[in-house]
């Protein structure tokens, strides 16, 4: 992975003593909130409902042990013994005090991290396929190209007032794993007939009040013109983008309200100016970066192809966990691991100071020292040997991190919601927790099959409802919560934004309303190897509105 | 007029916090200072714009709340949520809020 040079060091580092001035100045009284609240959200720290928030970048998802390690540190030292892996690939404490913070991200410099762009209008985190890698279906590595972009883009001064904030996706397949299309700028890496690699560039994704796919305005970039092209885009945005309602200044409103033919003749004429440019990757560079991501030396363990048959055999449990937790690694005797965070009746995406001390260990002992984040809000261990799969299975049930629901209905993404959000009007992690609890038994969500249930509290969407085959999302009517239920949604190569599918229902009907969906799939689908989303795209709503209204109601709704 | 309350968080570490009669910010909103009529609701609303403005506290806002057998209890469920915490067991050693206190 990527390491800090000098320059990285020394630029992170003074931001640290930056900040903690500023710190010191608005503790004292030097600094009014109204001049300190932006500063504190250029470093991550947010003001929540019952404290200050810190959200700590984890570029592209990837860390090693070392900087679990820290976050387990962090979550002990100066919060409550846990961290919130969130679905932008980052971690959230809910409990920092502002005065701790600056020592805060002092310790996670000393670990290659920051907090820096994790708020604000700029350019956020870039996130990447939480396989990259390793996946059998990858054209390249993403994960040096979001480095690249990391480094432009940060403390960009052209980049750093955008109209709002901003968001890059970088896939390296075909089968999507990075939801680039309802990102503000999708990258998905490919190669041309020539072997070589580029980008198909797809601009003015994005979920919110305003739910909108990314159209592809390129369809072959060639990778030394990724700066120049991206530039372009973003001088589009910054010039044109609507300053002027918060609610329509992502570019994604740009490119619906200018059109796309027009936004892309804009590109490109900007474009044309920057292509030769010194924003034109040198060769040399890009090979320096990608050397960084070099995969590990993973030596052949052909004997665990015999072992893990024979676990298997002993161990219904542990084999339900290696088909639905593992997949296939492009070395044929390793395997890349979900663990999920989302144990039944949990809380998704939360860990404890003492799991993340757990997953660092193991990462070491099993996985040469390679983490990511999945915007699914799991861990991944991207290298494992087939071979190692049971001693790390055993280690990760005496941690209650051994769940096998990856993909399946309790694998549920949702955002903190009304527990912790500022923005929040209703709650969603107990809906997910209630929903967990129902569908929990190992049989039961093995029947149901792949069903990706996405809640957010708000139409903010950070729980991605737009795009759950399943969608929640949490409204405040009349001074109490309900619960809006679109189906449809899907965040893969084939994205599309789910369909709102009747009137809400109350905390307590939620499930039961789940439920009735669930079933009504389970009594048309084809067969099995139909999943929810393709059965819902053969029938359409109608016999869903029929299951939850009664067909006179569905009219009326 | 409905009883109000004044609330906010806490400068240094952001914790919920509530006016008392003493002008202390408690972090027990049951301590809170209740206002029943609009000079009180007029006088909260100046001592948080003072406590604001004296780096004291941020997010400074009069809320409404009811008083039923002696216990306050805040009108809207955000409110009640930012009172007793976090509806569900987040944290080892943090319990959750009482769910007849969360309860419409």
């Amino acid at each position: 992975m990527y390491r800090y040079d000098e320059f990285d060091h020394a630029f992170v580092s003074s931001r640290v003593e930056q900040f903690r001035d500023q710190v010191e100045r608005r503790l004292s009284g030097e600094l009014a909130e109204d001049a300190f609240k932006p500063l504190r959200l250029m470093n991550g720290v947010y003001l929540q409902l019952h404290a200050y928030m810190l959200r700590v970048a984890i570029p592209y998802g990837t860390l090693n042990s070392r900087q679990m390690r820290m976050l387990a540190h962090i979550a002990r030292k100066y919060d409550r013994g846990y961290g919130h892996f969130t679905t932008r690939q980052n971690i959230q404490y809910n409990w920092p005090k502002l005065s701790d913070t600056p020592d805060i991200l002092a310790e996670l410099a000393s670990v290659e991290m920051h907090a820096l762009q994790t708020s604000g209008n700029c350019i956020r985190n870039v996130t990447a396929d939480h396989f990259a890698g390793a996946a059998a279906d990858e054209v390249a590595d993403p994960r040096p190209y979001a480095e690249i972009l990391r480094q432009w883009s940060s403390v960009h001064p052209e980049f750093s007032f955008l109209p709002r904030k901003f968001k890059i996706a970088v896939t390296g397949a075909e089968r999507d794993r990075a939801a680039i299309q309802v990102h503000d700028i999708g990258l998905h890496l490919k190669k041309n007939e020539k072997g070589e690699i580029g980008f198909a560039v797809y601009v003015g994704g994005g979920q919110g009040r305003t739910p909108l796919i990314a159209k592809k305005i390129k369809d072959f970039l060639p990778e030394r013109d990724l700066l120049s092209y991206i530039t372009a885009i973003m001088r589009v945005y910054n010039l044109h983008g609507r300053r002027d309602n918060k609610y329509k200044a992502r570019i994604k409103i740009l490119v619906h309200e200018t059109g796309v033919e027009e936004l892309t003749r804009q590109v490109e004429e900007e474009f044309s100016h920057l292509q030769e440019s010194e924003l034109k990757l040198p060769e040399a560079d890009v090979a320096a970066i990608t050397a960084y991501f070099a995969p590990p030396a993973l030596p052949n363990r052909g004997e665990g192809w015999a072992q893990l048959a024979g676990w298997k055999k002993q161990d219904e449990a542990f084999a339900r966990w290696v088909n639905q937790n593992v997949q296939p690694h492009k070395h044929p005797d390793y395997g890349m691991v979900t663990i999920s965070l989302k144990p039944i009746g949990g809380i998704p995406g939360d860990a404890s100071d003492v799991q993340m001390d757990v997953i660092a260990d193991l990462a070491e002992e099993f996985a040469h020292d390679e983490i990511r984040i999945s915007h699914e809000q799991n861990v991944i261990f991207p290298h494992v040997a087939l071979a190692d799969l049971e001693p790390l299975y055993r280690a990760l049930t005496a941690h209650g991190l051994e769940t096998a629901n990856s993909n399946l209905i309790t694998d549920i993404i949702a955002c903190p919601g009304l527990d912790y959000c500022a923005l929040a009007n209703a709650r969603s992690i107990p809906v997910a927790q209630e929903i967990s609890s129902r569908f929990g038994a190992p049989e039961r969500q093995a029947e149901i099959g792949e069903l990706k249930i996405k809640i957010s509290g708000c139409i903010n969407a950070c729980g991605h409802h737009h795009v759950g085959h399943i969608g929640l999302l949490g409204v405040e009517k009349k001074g109490a919560e309900l619960y809006q239920i679109t189906l449809g949604g899907s965040g893969d190569e084939h994205t599309s934004i789910g369909e709102i599918i009747g009137r809400g229902f109350e905390p307590a009907k939620v499930t039961d309303a789940i439920e009735t969906i669930v079933d009504t799939y389970l009594g048309l689908r084809t067969g099995k190897e139909e999943t929810f989303l393709a059965a819902y795209r053969r029938v359409g709503p109608q016999p869903f509105k029929d299951a939850l209204y009664g067909e006179a109601k569905a009219e009326a709704a | 007029m409905t009883d109000k309350v004044l609330t906010a968080n806490r400068l240094s570490d952001g914790i919920a916090v509530w006016l008392d009669a003493a002008g202390h910010w408690t972090e027990n909103l049951q301590d809170a200072l209740v206002a029943r009529h609009a000079e009180a609701a007029a006088s909260l609303e100046a001592i948080g714009k003072r406590d604001f403005a004296d780096n004291k506290v941020v997010d400074v806002a009069v809320i409404d709340v009811e008083e039923t057998n002696g216990v306050l209890w805040p009108t809207r469920l955000r409110e009640r949520i930012r009172a007793a915490g976090p509806t569900m067991n987040y944290a080892s050693g943090y319990g959750k809020a009482d769910a007849a206190f969360i309860a419409v």
